[in-house]
C-alpha cells in the first residue's frame, strides 16, 4: 500500500464529500430567499417617487455587484491560503470562484446598463460604479486567461494566486480612482439608492436578495469546487471509486 | 548592478512607438490646436502606457532564456532587492527617456510651454509605478507563448488608477492649476509599489522558475 | 574546515501531472562526489532542481547540515554553486565582465581571481571577446570558471560537460576531484561518467517507469 497517496489526498476527498453535503443547505435557502426577495421587490414594494418602476432592477443589480466583489475577495483569500500554506484545495476553491465571480460581474454590468437606459437615455455613460465593475471584469478575465495560458497546473495555480492577491489590493484603489475621476468630470451621477428615508417595504426585499445571492454564490462555488477537485485528482484511487458508484 | 552594457536597439523601440502614436492622433483627429490640447493628456498617457508595456516585456525575457535569472534566484542574495535594482535600471533605460521625450510629443499636441515641467514630472513618476507593476506581471508571464498580449491584459486593468491620476495631473499642468493633488496620489501609489511590487515580483519569478 | 552533509529523504516530485521522482532518498558528505545518471526524461534535472530549491517536492525533504533547505534559503544558496543546462552568460558582455558581474552579486571578487579561474578552465585566450562570439564549448568553460569563483562548498551541476570535447570532459573531472579533495561536495547529473576517483564516488541511477 503506497501510503504517500493517502497522505496527499487526505484533504481533497474530505472536501469533496463535505461540499456535497453542504450544497443543499445553501441551495434551497438561496432559492427560497431569491424567490421571496424578487416577489417583494418586483411586486410588493411601492414605486419609487423619482424613478417609478425602473428602480426595481436594483434588486438584481446591487447584489450582483456586491457578490462580484465578494467573489474576488474570496478568490484572493483562497489564493493566499494556497500560496503561503501550500494547501492544494485552496487553489481549487480560488479557481472555482473566478468564473462565478465573472458572471456576477457581467450580471451587474448588464443590469446596470438596463437601468441606465431609461435614466440617462443611453446604455453606457461611464458611471463610476459601472466603470469600476468593467475593470473588475477585466481583472477576472486576466486571471482566467493566465490560468489558461500556463500548462503546468501547479505553476498556473501559484501564478494566478499572486495575480489575485495583487488584484485584490488594487480593487479598492481602482474604485477610489474611478469615483474621483467621476467627481472631476461630472459624468452622469451615481445610481445611489441608499437614501436615509428609504422605506422598509423597499429595503427589506433588497436585504433578502443580498442574503439570497450570497447563499447562491456559496452553493455555486461548492458545486464547482467538487468538479474542480474531481478534475485535479482524476488520477487517484478515490476518484476512480467515486466514479464507479 | 547596472547592466550598463545593454547597447541594444531594443531600447529605442518603445521610444519610437511613443513618438509614432502621439503623431497618429493629430493625424486621426484634426490639427486644430485647441482640440489637440483637450485630448493631449489622454493621448500622452495612453501612448506612454502602451510604450511602457512594450518595454516591460523585455525585463525578464533574456535573463530567463539564458539562465541568468535562475542564478539570481540562487545567488544567496535577496531576490527582492535584486529585482528592485533591475526594475530601477529598467526604468532609467525605458521610463525616464519616455518622460524626457514627452515634452516633444506635448509640443506636437499644442500644449503650452509652461505645462512641460508638470508633464515631465507626472510621466516620470507614473512610469516608475508602471515599471514596478510591470515587474510583477512580467514575472508571472515569463516563458509563456505570446505572453505579450497576456501581459497587456494583466497589466492594463491594474494600471487604471495610474492612468486616471496621471492624465489628470497632465490636464492640470496644461490648465495651469496646481498638480499637487494627483501627484500625491501617484506618489502614494509609487511608494506602495516600491514596498510591495519587488516582493510580489520575486514570488512571481520563483513560481515561473519552478 | 567543517564537514557538510546534504540529504534527500523520500522525495516525491511532480512535474505537471507526471510523478517524476517516487520516494527517492540520497546522501552525500564532504569529500564525496554523487553522480546521477539516467536516460533522458528520467528526472535528473528535476532532482537537481529540487536539491537546490528551485522546485518544491510534493513530499519529502532536502536537508543541508540537518536543516531543511527551505528554512533559510539564502544561507543555503550562499554555500551553493549551481550550473544548469544553459551557460548563464550575457552575450553582449565579455567573459571577464560576465564573471565580474555574476560573482560580484555574491561576493566581492578581483580581476586576479577571475584571471586565475579562467586559466584553470583554459579560457584565457578568449576572455575578452563578447560571449556571443564564442562556441558552445567555450561558453561552457567560462560557466565552469564561474562555478569555481563561487567558492562554494556544494556544487550542483546539470550535465557540466555538455558541448565539451574529450579534453574538456577530463577538465571537468579534474575540477570535481579538486573540489571534493578539499572538503567540498559535488552532485552532478551526467550522461557519461566523469573521471573521478572511484573511492569518493557514489552513484545514483534514475529510471523512467
Amino acid at each position: 500500500m503506497d501510503w504517500t497517496w493517502f497522505h496527499r489526498f487526505g484533504s481533497p476527498p474530505h472536501l469533496y464529500r463535505l461540499a456535497g453535503t453542504l450544497v443543499p443547505w445553501f441551495a434551497w435557502p438561496a432559492a427560497i430567499l431569491l424567490a421571496a426577495g424578487l416577489y417583494g421587490g418586483l411586486v410588493l414594494a411601492p414605486p419609487d417617487y423619482q424613478q417609478g418602476d425602473g428602480f426595481r432592477i436594483i434588486y438584481v443589480h446591487a447584489p450582483s455587484a456586491w457578490l462580484s466583489l465578494m467573489a474576488y475577495s474570496t478568490m484572493a483569500v483562497a489564493a493566499a491560503l494556497g500560496l503561503i500554506w501550500r494547501m492544494k484545495v485552496a487553489h481549487a476553491v480560488a479557481a472555482s470562484c473566478a468564473p462565478i465571480g465573472a458572471w456576477f460581474t457581467v450580471a451587474a454590468l448588464v443590469t446596470g446598463m438596463l437601468w441606465g437606459k431609461p435614466m440617462w437615455g443611453t446604455y453606457w455613460a461611464w458611471d463610476p460604479r459601472l466603470t469600476a465593475e468593467l475593470v473588475l471584469l477585466f481583472l477576472y478575465l486576466g486571471y482566467m486567461g493566465l490560468r489558461a495560458a500556463i500548462e503546468d497546473p501547479q505553476r498556473a495555480d501559484r501564478a494566478s494566486a499572486v495575480l489575485a492577491i495583487v488584484g485584490v489590493v488594487n480593487v479598492p484603489i481602482v474604485h477610489y480612482s474611478v469615483e474621483w475621476w467621476n467627481s472631476i468630470h461630472q459624468a452622469p451621477s451615481v445610481m445611489k439608492f441608499g437614501k436615509p428615508s428609504i422605506s422598509w417595504p423597499m429595503l427589506s426585499p433588497l436585504l433578502i436578495m443580498f442574503v439570497g445571492f450570497t447563499l447562491l454564490f456559496a452553493a455555486l462555488v461548492l458545486v464547482r469546487v467538487r468538479g474542480e477537485i474531481l478534475r485535479r485528482e482524476r488520477q487517484s484511487r478515490w476518484v476512480a471509486e467515486v466514479v464507479a458508484q | 548592478m547596472r547592466l550598463a552594457f545593454r547597447n541594444r536597439a531594443q531600447l529605442l523601440h518603445p521610444l519610437l512607438f511613443f513618438g509614432i502614436v502621439t503623431t497618429l492622433f493629430p493625424l486621426a483627429l484634426s490639427p486644430e490646436a485647441s482640440r489637440l490640447r483637450d485630448v493631449a493628456p489622454g493621448v500622452l498617457w495612453v501612448a506612454a502606457l502602451l510604450s511602457s508595456l512594450l518595454a516591460i516585456e523585455f525585463l525578464f525575457r533574456d535573463d530567463a532564456q539564458d539562465g541568468t535569472l535562475e542564478q539570481y534566484a540562487l545567488s544567496g542574495q535577496s531576490l527582492t532587492w535584486l529585482l528592485f535594482a533591475k526594475t530601477v535600471s529598467h526604468w532609467l533605460l525605458a521610463g525616464l527617456p519616455l518622460a524626457l521625450m514627452s515634452p516633444v510629443a506635448a509640443y506636437g499636441l499644442g500644449v503650452p510651454v509652461g505645462a512641460v515641467p508638470g508633464i515631465v514630472a507626472s510621466v516620470a513618476l507614473g512610469t516608475v509605478a508602471l515599471s514596478l507593476l510591470g515587474a510583477v506581471t512580467a514575472g508571472l508571464t515569463i516563458g509563456i507563448r505570446r505572453g505579450g498580449a497576456l501581459l497587456s491584459l494583466l497589466t492594463l486593468p491594474l494600471a487604471v488608477p495610474l492612468l486616471i491620476f496621471g492624465a489628470q495631473a497632465t490636464a492640470r499642468a496644461i490648465a495651469g492649476t496646481g498638480i499637487a493633488g494627483p501627484m500625491y496620489f501617484l506618489a502614494a501609489f509609487t511608494v506602495l509599489g516600491i514596498t510591495l511590487a519587488p516582493l510580489a515580483a520575486a514570488a512571481a519569478v520563483r513560481i515561473s522558475l519552478e | 574546515m567543517s564537514a557538510h552533509r546534504i540529504t534527500g529523504d523520500t522525495l516525491h516530485v511532480f512535474r505537471g501531472e507526471r510523478h517524476v521522482l517516487r520516494g527517492l532518498s540520497f546522501a552525500a558528505t564532504s569529500g564525496e562526489y554523487l553522480e546521477v545518471s539516467g536516460a533522458n526524461g528520467a528526472g535528473k534535472t528535476s532532482l537537481l532542481r529540487t536539491i537546490v530549491g528551485l522546485v518544491h517536492a510534493e513530499s519529502g525533504s532536502v536537508e543541508w547540515n540537518g536543516r531543511s533547505i527551505h528554512a533559510d534559503p539564502r544561507a543555503f544558496h550562499a554555500q551553493l554553486a549551481w550550473l544548469g543546462h544553459e551557460s548563464p552568460l550575457k552575450g553582449d558582455l565579455s567573459a571577464v565582465e560576465n564573471l565580474r558581474y555574476a560573482i560580484g552579486i555574491r561576493r566581492p571578487v578581483d580581476a586576479a581571481a577571475i584571471g586565475r579561474a579562467l586559466d584553470e578552465v583554459d579560457a584565457s585566450r578568449f576572455a575578452e571577446r563578447p560571449v556571443r562570439t564564442l562556441s558552445a564549448g567555450q561558453r561552457r568553460r567560462v560557466a565552469l570558471a564561474g562555478v569555481l569563483l563561487a567558492a562554494a562548498p556544494l556544487w550542483v551541476l546539470d550535465e557540466p560537460a555538455t558541448h565539451l570535447d574529450a579534453a574538456g570532459h577530463a577538465l571537468v573531472g579534474h575540477l570535481v576531484e579538486s573540489r571534493i579533495k578539499t572538503g567540498g561536495i559535488v552532485i552532478a547529473a551526467v550522461h557519461a561518467a566523469l573521471p573521478v576517483d572511484e573511492a569518493h564516488t557514489r552513484r545514483l541511477g534514475l529510471s523512467t517507469k
